[in-house]
C-alpha cells in the first residue's frame, strides 16, 4: 500500500512536467492527418525527420504509406483546444510528394528492371528531389510575396527575387548539384556505348540548348526584375505622398478653416497661425525627439505651450542638447514659469528664449523688452517668481537671477550645474 | 540713439527678390518710409538682369525660390557686382537653409517675421558693410564652432571663435540688440559690429568639420 502509493506519487511527479508524452494526432501543424507531427512529438525528434523517413520508406514497396495509414487508423486525435485550428495547408505536402516521387523513381532506376531505366527517368527523379527540397526550404512568407509581386508568373519571381544570402547559397548548391548530376548522367550513359567524342558533342549541344534558353528567357527575367523594382519605388513614393497629404489635410486645412471662422478675432488668428507654423516647421526641419527625454525638445514644448496659451511668439534658440533628468526637468519648469510671467505681465508680442548646454553647466535665458518691474517691490506676494523660479532652482542645486527695471524689460537667467550623465551626453552629441 | 550715421547721407536703394508678389508688396509698403525700393523681381533670371541694371545698395534675397533660389542669384552676381550687398530673408529659420547663402556671400540673415524698423536697421547695417545675424543663426554658429576636444583645428584663425565673439553671439541669440550688447559688455557698438563681421568671415571661410560636413550633406560647398 505504502509502496504503491509512493510509486504512484513518483509517476505523477515525473508525468506532471511533460504531460504530452502520449501518442496522439495533434490538430495543429498537420499536413494530412497529423501522424508525422504526433510521432515526432512523442519521439522528441524534428518533425521533418519523421516526414522524410516516411517518404523514404515509400520506396520499400510503399511501406511508408502503409505505416502512415496504420498510425492514422490507430492513433487517437488530440482533444479539441480553445484556439481555432489553423487550416490544413495542402501546399505544404507538395515538397514531400515531390521527394516521394523522386525516391520511387530512383528506386525503380537503381533496383528495378533495366527496361524502365531512361535518361528522362533520371532527370525527373533528380529534378523532383531538388525542387522539392528547395521548395520546402524557401520561406513561406516570401512565397506569398512572389505571388503578390508577379501574379502572372510566380515562378519567374521566385527565381529573380532579391533573396538573402542563405537562400542564394541554397539555390547555388542545388542548381550546381543538378547540373553536375545531369552531366555525370549523360557521360555515364553514353560513355558505355559510344565514343568520348559523341559525349563531347552531346555536351556541346546541351550547352547550345542552354544558351538558347538563356537568350529567350533573359529579357523576360530582366523586364520582370525591373518591374519589381519600379513597383517598389512607386510604392515608396506613394507612401510619402500619402503622408504629406494626410498632414496637410489634418492640420493645414483644418487651421485655415478655423482662421476663416475666427477672422474677426485677431488674437485667435495669430495664435492659430503661429501654432500651425510651428508644427509645419517641426515636420519639415526637425527629427522628432521626445520632450520627456531631451532637454531641447522639452524646452521647445514648453515654449510652444506658452505660445498657444498666451498668443505670443517665443523666439527659441537652443545650443547643444542633453538628456533629461530630474534637475533638467526642474530647469525646464522654471524656464516655463519665466516665459509665462513674461507673457502675462510684460505686454510684448515676442519673448526670447535662449538655452545653452555646456560641459559643466546648463543655462537658460528668458528675455522680454516689456514693462519690467522692480524686483524688490514684488516681495513675497508673487509666488511665480519666488517659488516657481528662484525656489525651484535653489532646491535642485541651481541658481536664478532676475534683472529687471520698470520700462526696461526683464531677463531671467537660470543656471544649473551639469550632472555627470548630462556631461557625458554633451560629449556624445558632439561626435 | 547712438547708432552711427550711414557713410553717405542719401537714402539707401533696396531691391527685393521674392517669388511671392504679396510679400514683396508688403515689404515695399513697410520699408517705404526708411529706404528707396528701386525694383523687385519674382524669379532668379529676372533678378539677375534687373539687379545688374539698377545696382542697388542692398538686395533683400529670398532663400527659397524656384530655379536655384537665392544662392543662384548670389553666385551669378558676386563676381560682376561685388559692391552690391545681400541680406537673406526667409520664413525658414532652419540654419541649414541659411548657411548656404552666407557661405555664398550674403552679409546677413533675418526672418520674415522681423518688424519693419528692425528690418530697416538691418538693411542699414548691411549697407555699411557690417553683418546681421538672427538669434537662431547666432545659435547655430555657436553650435557649429563649439570648442570640442576631439575635433582637430586646422586653422585657428578661421576655425575658432574668440571668447569675445562667443559672448557677442550668445547675447545676439538671447535677443539683445547691438546697442544692448555694447552696454552689457562695456564696449562700443562699432566693436560689436566688428566682432559680428569677424564671425561672418569665419562662417564664410572656415573649413571646420561641422560646416564642411553640413555642406557635403546638402551637396553645397
Amino acid at each position: 500500500m505504502t509502496i504503491g502509493g509512493a510509486e504512484e506519487e513518483h509517476i505523477t511527479t515525473t508525468a506532471a512536467p511533460t504531460p504530452t508524452r502520449r501518442l496522439y494526432r495533434p490538430r495543429d501543424h498537420r499536413i494530412i492527418a497529423g501522424v508525422a507531427t504526433g510521432l515526432a512529438r512523442h519521439l522528441g525528434v524534428p518533425v521533418i525527420a519523421v516526414r522524410i523517413a516516411l517518404v523514404v520508406l515509400l520506396g520499400l514497396d510503399g511501406l511508408g504509406l502503409m505505416l502512415y495509414a496504420v498510425f492514422w487508423a490507430v492513433l487517437p486525435q488530440e482533444a479539441a483546444g480553445e484556439e481555432p485550428v489553423e487550416r490544413r495547408n495542402l501546399a505544404a505536402a507538395l515538397p514531400f510528394a515531390a521527394i516521394g516521387l523522386g525516391v520511387v523513381l530512383l528506386e525503380g532506376l537503381v533496383f528495378g528492371d533495366n527496361g524502365v531505366v531512361s535518361t528522362a527517368g533520371w532527370l525527373v527523379a533528380v529534378i523532383a528531389v531538388g525542387a522539392g527540397v528547395i521548395w520546402h526550404q524557401s520561406d513561406p512568407t516570401r512565397r506569398g510575396h512572389w505571388a503578390d509581386n508577379a501574379s502572372q508568373m510566380p515562378w519567374v519571381a521566385a527565381i529573380v527575387a532579391e533573396s538573402d544570402r542563405r537562400s542564394f547559397l541554397f539555390r547555388f548548391v542545388g542548381g550546381g548539384v543538378l547540373v553536375a548530376v545531369g552531366i555525370i548522367g549523360i557521360v555515364a550513359r553514353y560513355a558505355r556505348t559510344g565514343s568520348l567524342s559523341s559525349v563531347l558533342n552531346g555536351l556541346i549541344f546541351a550547352l547550345v540548348g542552354l544558351m538558347g534558353v538563356g537568350v529567350v528567357v533573359a529579357p523576360l527575367l530582366w523586364r520582370t526584375f525591373n518591374q519589381l523594382r519600379a513597383e517598389r519605388e512607386g510604392r515608396i513614393r506613394e507612401q510619402e505622398r500619402a503622408e504629406v497629404a494626410a498632414m496637410i489635410h489634418d492640420q493645414v486645412l483644418h487651421t485655415l478653416a478655423l482662421i476663416q471662422r475666427n477672422s474677426t478675432d485677431i488674437k485667435e488668428v495669430q495664435r492659430l497661425a503661429r501654432g500651425q507654423e510651428r508644427s509645419l516647421r517641426n515636420w519639415l526641419y526637425k527629427p522628432t525627439a521626445s520632450p520627456t527625454e531631451r532637454f531641447a525638445a522639452a524646452l521647445e514644448q514648453a515654449a510652444a505651450e506658452v505660445e498657444d496659451t498666451y498668443a505670443i511668439s517665443v523666439e527659441t534658440v537652443v545650443v547643444g542638447d542633453t538628456e533629461c533628468d530630474e534637475q533638467v526637468a526642474a530647469l525646464v519648469a522654471a524656464a516655463r514659469e519665466a516665459l509665462v510671467n513674461a507673457a502675462r505681465h510684460a505686454g510684448v508680442e515676442t519673448i526670447s528664449l535662449y538655452a545653452e548646454v555646456e560641459a559643466d553647466e546648463l543655462s537658460v535665458f528668458v528675455r522680454d523688452r516689456g514693462a519690467g518691474f522692480d524686483i524688490d517691490t514684488v516681495g513675497e506676494s508673487r509666488h511665480g517668481v519666488r517659488g516657481s523660479i528662484i525656489g525651484r532652482m535653489k532646491r535642485h542645486g541651481g541658481r536664478a537671477e532676475i534683472r529687471s527695471a520698470p520700462g526696461d524689460g526683464t531677463e531671467v537667467r537660470l543656471t544649473m550645474p551639469a550632472t555627470r550623465e548630462s556631461a557625458g551626453a554633451v560629449k556624445e552629441t558632439a561626435r | 540713439m547712438t547708432e552711427p550715421e550711414p557713410i553717405e547721407n542719401r537714402r539707401l536703394t533696396v531691391f527685393l527678390v521674392d517669388d511671392h508678389a504679396m510679400f514683396r508688396a508688403g515689404v515695399r509698403a513697410e520699408l517705404g518710409a526708411h529706404v528707396d525700393v528701386v525694383g523687385e523681381a519674382g524669379s532668379v533670371s529676372e533678378a539677375i538682369t534687373r539687379i545688374a541694371a539698377t545696382t542697388p545698395d542692398v538686395v533683400l534675397l529670398d532663400v527659397h525660390m524656384p530655379d536655384g533660389g537665392g544662392r543662384a542669384v548670389l553666385e551669378s552676381m558676386r563676381r560682376t557686382h561685388p559692391q552690391v550687398k545681400f541680406l537673406a530673408l526667409s520664413v525658414s529659420d532652419a540654419a541649414e537653409d541659411v548657411i548656404g547663402l552666407i557661405r555664398a556671400g550674403a552679409r546677413g540673415y533675418v526672418t520674415k517675421t522681423i518688424s519693419p524698423d528692425e528690418l530697416a536697421a538691418a538693411i542699414k547695417r548691411v549697407a555699411d558693410g557690417d553683418a546681421v545675424f538672427s538669434p537662431r543663426l547666432a545659435g547655430f554658429v555657436l553650435d557649429a564652432f563649439a570648442a570640442r576636444p576631439d575635433v582637430p583645428v586646422a586653422d585657428p584663425e578661421l576655425d575658432q571663435l574668440t571668447n569675445r565673439e562667443r559672448e557677442v553671439l550668445r547675447l545676439l541669440a538671447r535677443g539683445y540688440a547691438y546697442k544692448e550688447i555694447a552696454k552689457e559688455l562695456y564696449i562700443s557698438i562699432k566693436t560689436v559690429e566688428t566682432h559680428v563681421s569677424n564671425v561672418l568671415r569665419k562662417l564664410q571661410m572656415s573649413n571646420r568639420y561641422e560646416l564642411s560636413r553640413w555642406a557635403a550633406d546638402r551637396r553645397l560647398v
